[in-house]
């Protein structure tokens, strides 16, 4: 059967299972767009391409699924570029189709060209230039099958628009076969079983997961790994909700901005089990000194991540979820043979810091508005229960802090890349995938600038969405850091509270703008957004701008510098010193 | 640092040159020397990669090498047993005078006058890199009017061959 590549393109996505695309139309790759009016797959027009790539990374995280995002050539390409990369960062499954200008064109400096592939070869798994009809099916089979398997991450097609234009013999392949592309997915037992024997022979392990526990689905293995061994874990900014935040054994995030115990207990354990993570600089501050005395378990799926920051005694190459099922059974029959590992002394100790230094901020006689207590109250009214979406700064790191995680994929954020302005769109992708499920942008005032023009996307598609603007008229954490590390010497840094006014920019685009200025009115408007699901609700949270985000570990500095801040020094004045070399 | 020589089996498609060169230039890893160039079987090219770095940042190369799609193998050749090659023309200025003992040294290094002019000669060397490296300081006197060298080619010694085992994978798709 003879169709043309524009159609034999969108057939693909359907055979490959996509319901959604989150897109925008131009000249080259108008061919691909007519077809989409006779597929079942919902087009979602954004208004700006970067909005369509962040989608269908929110749209990925939120279901597991693979998010398709589609632009024409040149600018389009140009502005799904922040997308992809943090896509690439975070390894979310994303397929991007681009138009490209006609065969004959390319090279010329055509309108609108760009050299796609080139621009997206550092920031995609792995991209196509399709330069035959008959291929089209093939090239997008192999996308998504390279996006999906392995370490996911984005992969980018383009297609010139002659190639869109032209009739092939329509067929699909059953299988793809890619013969430099063999990801190991199953652990080596032999090398399961000296972790093993490594985990039951130490005395103070710490379990670090992250990122590839939610990629791989493993939250259920990694929960009976816990259980069955009793040692304590922290979920990274990646790995937030992979163990439950009400487990008593978890400790929740560590690295810059994380807790006092999730560092410390890094820093002092023997053993780092580390599961689906990189040794992220944000999470090992300075390396020499990141867990001095620990010997090292890393298993992750992408061989290069292994080694490739700090050395490995046992390193494990797998994907997450085989990886853990093989080792709880290597566990339980050594548990068996050996007995139960004895941790409590360490548990106990953890546990001790756990209580003594929880986050904390303080409600100054002031009255102004805190912005842990709105992230908190947000988490605490939706019941844990939402999908929670955060741009980059400080209001990412408290919501990661404040909000207590139930499940896997509840938590999306660009951890990677750091992404300024992904919340809205993401949050928006990320309801598409889970209509069902309520969703909260937590968001910053200068985050929800970049790209708050999705705003009318959620009311044109219907997609509502609730965020929550933190808005504290600055760039906060450049703000921070320059209060911190540049003498109070605040340079280009201030947004002002009132420019835009939220409220009525929200208005303007269709949705429900809310302000709240004092502590009392927070419960109240938070039910009340909670209740609204016909349309997007924006609040405005006037809050403190001198609000620090603490504990923090400077750039570059050792995790033994965790700078608690002041609310520490208040309350525990007598013990802030007492600690560390004690424990051991 | 240290040179390591990577033989590369790659895919022949549009780019790749460009992905592995993309690959070295942002992740910081130095090139000596590339060379590109078909195989024994069809769709398939090796390169030739010579890599200045330390052992524990070779490792990463190749780990990140792996991880292109277009790479279906990669393996380090060991100087000792391994054979190296380059090519080298170099045009050296020659006057009635010295024009014997240029082909003399020419002679010396099993080298070939591969062109004569009145005031110069082209010789065409093939070698390890010390030998071109010999060679070229030995003509430099007579003035080295310009030379140019290709990258390294290497292949392991013994009776077989590192694409046999890889690419039968490839055909079957095992």
């Amino acid at each position: 059967m003879k169709i043309t590549g524009a159609q034999a393109t969108i057939r693909s996505l359907e055979q490959e299972g996509v319901e959604v695309i989150f897109g925008i139309p131009g000249g080259a790759i108008l061919p691909a767009y007519d077809p989409i009016l006779d597929s079942p797959i919902r087009h979602i027009l954004c208004r700006h391409e970067q909005g369509a790539a962040h989608a269908a990374d929110g749209y990925a995280q939120a279901t597991g699924e693979v998010g398709v995002c589609m632009a024409t050539s040149g600018p389009g390409v140009t502005n799904l570029v922040t997308g992809l990369a943090s896509a690439y960062m975070d390894s979310i499954p994303v397929v991007a189709i681009t138009g490209q200008v006609p065969t004959w064109a390319v090279g010329g400096d055509a309108f609108q060209e760009c050299d796609a592939t080139g621009i997206t070869m550092p920031i995609t798994k792995h991209n196509f230039l399709i330069m035959d009809a008959q291929e089209i099916p093939q090239t997008i089979a192999e996308a998504f099958h390279i996006a999906r398997t392995g370490r996911p991450g984005p992969v980018l097609v383009d297609i010139p628009k002659d190639i869109l234009q032209t009739e092939m013999a329509w067929w699909y392949p059953e299988s793809v076969d890619l013969p430099g592309y063999r990801p190991v997915t199953t652990g080596n037992p032999k090398q399961i079983r000296e972790a093993a024997k490594l985990i039951l022979s130490s005395r103070q392990p710490v379990l670090y997961v992250g990122g590839g526990i939610i990629r791989s689905g493993a939250s259920d293995e990694l929960r009976r790994l816990v259980e069955l061994t009793g040692i304590p874990t922290v979920t990274t900014l990646m790995g937030r909700g992979a163990l439950p935040d009400d487990h008593e054994l978890c400790l929740g995030m560590p690295g810059m901005h994380g807790n006092y115990t999730a560092v410390t207990a890094m820093q002092k354990a023997d053993l780092l089990i580390s599961l689906g993570v990189r040794f992220d600089d944000r999470v090992t501050g300075k390396l020499a000194t990141f867990a001095p005395n620990a010997k090292i378990i890393h298993a992750d799926i992408d061989p290069a991540e292994i080694g490739k920051n700090r050395p490995v005694d046992v390193p494990i190459v797998g994907d997450a979820r085989s990886v853990i099922h093989d080792l709880n059974e290597a566990l339980e029959q050594m548990i068996e043979e050996r007995g139960r590992p004895e941790y409590a002394e360490w548990n106990k100790t953890v546990a001790g810091w756990k209580k003594k230094y929880p986050y904390m901020y303080t409600q100054t006689a002031d009255g102004k508005l805190k912005p842990e207590y709105v992230i908190e109250q947000i988490g605490k009214i939706s019941g844990g229960d939402a999908v929670y979406v955060a741009g980059v700064g400080q209001h990412q790191m408290w919501a990661s802090q404040y909000i207590r995680f139930k499940r896997p994929n509840t938590w999306l954020n660009s951890g990677g890349l750091g992404t300024m302005g992904y919340a809205v769109p993401a949050a928006m992708g990320a309801k598409v995938g889970r209509p069902d499920d309520v969703v909260w942008a937590i968001d910053g005032d200068g985050c929800f600038q970049m790209t708050c023009q999705e705003l009318a996307t959620m009311t044109a598609e219907n997609i509502p969405v609730k965020i929550a603007i933190i808005n504290n008229a600055f760039l906060g954490m450049v703000r921070q850091w320059q209060e911190l590390f540049y003498e109070k010497r605040f340079s280009a840094v201030e947004f002002g509270y009132d420019t835009p006014d939220y409220v009525k920019l929200a208005e303007a685009y269709g949705a429900i703008g809310m302000r709240c200025e004092t502590m009392d009115e927070v419960d109240a408007t938070v039910r009340k957004a909670q209740e609204i699901d016909d349309r997007t609700v924006v609040i405005d949270f006037r809050c403190d701008p001198e609000e620090k985000c603490y504990p923090m570990v400077p750039a570059g500095a050792s995790n033994d510098d965790l700078i608690l801040g002041p609310e520490y020094e208040k309350a525990h004045a007598d013990i802030l010193h007492d600690t560390p070399e004690a424990i051991i | 640092m240290a040179k390591h020589t990577l033989s590369v089996l790659v895919e022949n498609k549009p780019g790749v040159l460009a992905r592995i060169a993309g690959l070295f230039a942002r992740r910081g890893f130095n090139i000596d020397s590339l060379a590109v160039g078909p195989t024994e079987i069809d769709d398939v090219s090796r390169m030739t990669i010579v890599v200045n770095v330390e052992t524990k940042p070779l490792e990463q190369v190749v780990k990140q090498l792996n991880k292109l799609i277009p790479v279906l193998k990669i393996v380090e050749l060991e100087k000792d047993a391994s054979v190296e090659r380059e090519l080298q023309l170099i045009k050296v200025k020659a006057t009635s005078e010295t024009r014997a003992q240029i082909v003399e040294i020419a002679d010396i290094f099993r080298s070939k006058i591969v062109d004569v002019g009145p005031g110069a000669l082209t010789i065409e060397a093939t070698g390890s890199p010390d030998k071109l490296e010999a060679m070229t300081a030995m003509l430099r006197p007579y003035g080295i009017r310009e030379f140019v060298r290709t990258g390294r080619v290497a292949l392991a010694r013994g009776d077989r061959g590192i694409a046999e085992k890889s690419l039968r994978l490839a055909e079957k798709g095992a």
